[in-house]
C-alpha cells in the first residue's frame, strides 16, 4: 500500500544531487528501494540512502521527474510504495564496496550496517569529476577507507573506480564485494571478482513501471529487477544474459548499452 | 491423484492454469519461467499490437483493499520487435497464446497471422481491456464488431482464436455467442473493470492515467457470474480468469463453466510458483471430493438443481 509522507528536509550533496528526507513508518533492508510518486508528475524507483529517525533518498536531476523531486521544498507531500526488493546480504569481516555515481547511494544503508556491525569497509568510489563526488565525508566519519576516482583527474585516481577496487584487492583480499553504479562498471567488477574467486552482490538499476513484481517492464533475464532484485548475487548475475549488454524501454523493446 | 490434464480448442495442457495476459509476460524468457518455475500449464503474451507503445504514465499499477488497479496502458515493442520474444518463449514445451490487440478486424488479421508465423499456439484477441482508448473494450462491447473482428482473424489465421471478453456490458453471453458466431475457439472471461482511487491526503487520483482497470480477489464473483453465463449460451469452451489465489478459486470456475483458468494478480500475493500451488490444491480438494479428473466437475453448477 502507499503512504503519503511529508517532505522534511532538502540536503544539497553536490551540485547535480539533492537529498530528500522524509518521516517514513517502515524500515528497509540495506540495498531495498522506494516507488516514489511525485504527484501530478511520475512515479519512479529510488534507492533508499538514508534510514532511521528520517528516510531519505539521494537524486540527480536527470529526466522529468527527478527534476521534479529536485523542486519539492519541505512540508511537499509525496507517496511512497516499499520498502520493495531484495537488499544486499552481508557476510563476512572485510568489505570491499564501489560505487559509480548517484550508484552510491544504493550502498550507503549497506555500509553503514556492516561498519555497525564491526566489519571493515574500504571503498572505491568514482564520480564524472571531483564536485560529482557523493557521501565522501559521511563514509569517512563512519570510519570507511574511502578511494575516490574521477573521469577527469579533479581528486584521487584519473580513470575508472574497477582499477582502483582491483588495486585494493591486490593489496589485501576482502571477503565480499557489493557494487552500485553504471552497468559497465558493474560488469567489470563481476569479471574482476571472478578472477579473485571473491563473492559479490550488484545492485540493478532498469526502467521499471509497477515495483511489485507484476508488470515485467524491468524484465532482466528471466528475473524483474523490483521483485527479484535489485540486489543479485553474482553467480545469478553472470547467468542474465541482458547484463551489461542491454536494458529495455517502456515499451519492452531492447535498447543496447 | 486426480488427473488435471486439460485441453482447449485442442491445445494440450499439463494442468488448466495459464498465466493471464499483462503480467510479465512481456519478454521470451518470463514466459519460460512461468512455465519451468512457476508450473504454468499455458502462458498468454503481454498484449501486442502493430507499433510499439510506451503505455500510460506512473502510477500505473496500485494495491486496493483486496484488489489492485492498473492502468499499464498497453505498452509492448510492436509485433515486429516480439518476434525474438516468441522464439525464446516457445521452447518452453507448454501452449504460448499470443495476446493482441487492435481498432480494427484487418489489423487484428495481421497480428494473429504473424503470431502464427512466431509460433503461438493460439490467439487471444483484447476485446475487453478497460482503459485504452480505440482499443480493448472499444472494440468489444457490441456483438457485430466482435464477430466481424473474430471472423477477419479466422480467415487470416489456422491457430485457434480466443477473445478475452469484459463483464462491462450488459449481456456478457450474447458477446461470447457472437465470438461463436465468428468461429472463434474459446472465450476468455472476464478482464478488469473500470475503477478509480483517490488519495485523500492530497485530494487527487493516483493513477496517472486516473482510471485503470480492477483485478484481484475483489472482482471473483463477477467473473464466475459471467463465466457460468457464458457457459449456459455457447458451445466453445469458456476460460476464466479474475481475482483466482487458490485452488478453491479456480475450482469455483470450473464448476461455472470454465475449462481452464488463467492467473494474473495472483502472481503478486502468492509468488511466481502460484499455479503450481493453485494445481496441487485443486488436486487435493478433488481427491478429497472423489472427483478424478477435471471433465467431472467442469459445468458442475450449471446442472445442480
Amino acid at each position: 500500500m502507499m503512504e503519503i509522507v511529508t517532505v522534511t528536509k532538502i540536503i544539497n550533496e553536490t551540485k547535480n544531487i539533492k537529498t530528500i528526507k522524509f518521516k517514513f513508518s517502515k524500515k528497509p533492508e540495506p540495498g531495498q528501494f522506494l516507488m516514489v510518486w511525485i504527484p501530478g508528475v511520475d512515479e519512479v524507483p529510488m534507492s533508499i540512502s538514508f534510514s532511521g529517525e528520517e528516510t531519505g533518498i539521494t537524486v540527480d536531476a536527470v529526466g522529468d521527474a527527478t527534476k521534479a523531486i529536485h523542486a519539492l521544498r519541505p512540508g511537499d507531500k509525496i507517496g511512497i510504495k516499499g520498502p520493495l526488493g531484495h537488499g544486499f546480504k552481508l557476510s563476512g569481516k572485510h568489505i570491499l564496496a564501489i560505487g559509480g555515481g548517484t550508484g552510491t547511494a544504493a550502498l550507503a544503508l549497506a555500509i553503514e550496517s556492516a561498519i555497525s556491525s564491526g566489519s571493515e569497509v574500504r571503498l572505491a568510489v568514482g564520480a564524472r569529476s571531483s564536485d560529482c563526488l557523493l557521501f565522501c565525508t559521511r563514509f569517512r566519519e563512519l570510519g570507511v577507507d574511502v578511494h575516490v576516482s574521477t573521469d577527469d583527474g579533479t581528486e584521487g585516481h584519473c580513470g575508472f573506480a574497477t582499477e582502483l577496487a582491483e588495486a585494493l584487492i591486490t593489496e589485501r583480499k576482502p571477503d565480499q564485494i557489493i557494487a552500485c553504479g553504471p552497468e559497465s562498471m558493474m560488469a567489470a567488477m563481476v569479471r574482476i571478482a571472478s578472477k579473485h574467486k571473491i563473492p559479490i552482490q550488484c545492485s540493478l538499476e532498469r526502467y521499471m513501471k509497477c515495483g511489485l513484481g507484476i508488470c515485467g517492464s524491468c524484465q532482466c533475464g528471466k528475473y524483474t529487477v523490483c521483485g527479484d532484485g535489485p540486489v543479485f548475487d553474482g553467480k545469478t548475475i553472470t547467468g542474465i544474459p541482458d547484463f551489461g549488454k542491454w536494458k529495455r524501454d517502456p515499451g519492452g523493446r531492447i535498447v543496447k548499452f | 491423484m486426480a488427473d488435471l490434464r486439460t485441453g482447449v480448442a485442442g491445445l494440450k495442457m499439463e494442468n488448466p492454469t495459464m498465466l493471464a495476459s499483462g503480467i510479465l509476460g512481456q519478454t521470451g524468457e518470463s514466459l519460460l519461467r512461468i512455465v519451468a518455475e512457476g508450473g504454468a500449464g499455458a502462458v498468454v503474451t503481454k498484449s501486442i499490437g502493430i507499433e510499439p507503445r510506451n503505455g500510460h504514465g506512473s502510477p500505473c499499477l496500485i494495491e486496493s483493499d483486496n484488489a489492485m488497479l492498473n492502468a499499464m496502458g498497453l505498452p509492448n515493442p510492436g509485433i515486429d520487435d516480439f518476434e525474438k520474444e516468441m522464439i525464446i518463449a516457445i521452447k518452453s514445451g507448454a501452449p504460448v497464446i499470443g495476446s493482441i490487440f487492435a481498432d480494427s478486424p484487418d489489423k487484428f488479421a495481421i497480428l494473429a497471422s504473424k503470431m502464427e508465423k512466431f509460433g503461438a499456439h493460439a490467439v487471444e484477441l483484447n476485446l475487453s481491456c478497460p482503459h485504452a482508448e480505440r482499443y480493448g473494450l472499444d472494440m468489444g462491447s457490441d456483438p457485430d464488431t466482435v464477430r466481424g473482428i473474430v471472423s477477419a482473424v479466422k480467415r487470416a489465421a489456422k491457430i485457434p482464436v480466443f477473445a478475452k471478453l469484459s463483464p462491462m456490458v450488459p449481456d456478457i453471453a450474447s458477446i461470447a455467442l457472437a465470438v461463436q458466431e465468428g468461429g472463434g475457439d474459446a472465450v476468455v472471461a472476464i478482464n478488469t473493470l473500470k475503477a478509480m482511487k483517490i488519495e485523500t491526503e492530497l485530494g487527487m487520483p493516483v493513477l496517472r492515467n486516473r482510471v485503470g482497470g480492477l483485478s484481484g480477489p475483489a472482482i471473483k464473483p463477477v467473473g464466475i457470474r459471467a463465466v457460468y453465463e457464458i457457459a449456459s449460451k455457447v458451445d466453445i469452451p469458456v476460460i476464466g480468469v479474475g481475482g483466482i489465489r487458490t485452488g478453491q478459486d479456480a475450482l469455483e470456475y470450473i464448476m461455472a463453466g470454465a475449462t481452464a483458468v488463467q492467473i494474473g494478480s495472483g502472481v503478486h500475493y502468492r509468488g511466481i510458483n502460484v499455479f503450481r500451488k493453485v494445481c496441487s490444491e485443486i488436486s487435493e480438494s478433488m481427491d478429497a471430493h472423489g472427483y478424478s479428473k477435471l471433465d467431472d466437475i467442469i459445468g458442475l453448477a450449471g446442472r445442480a438443481k
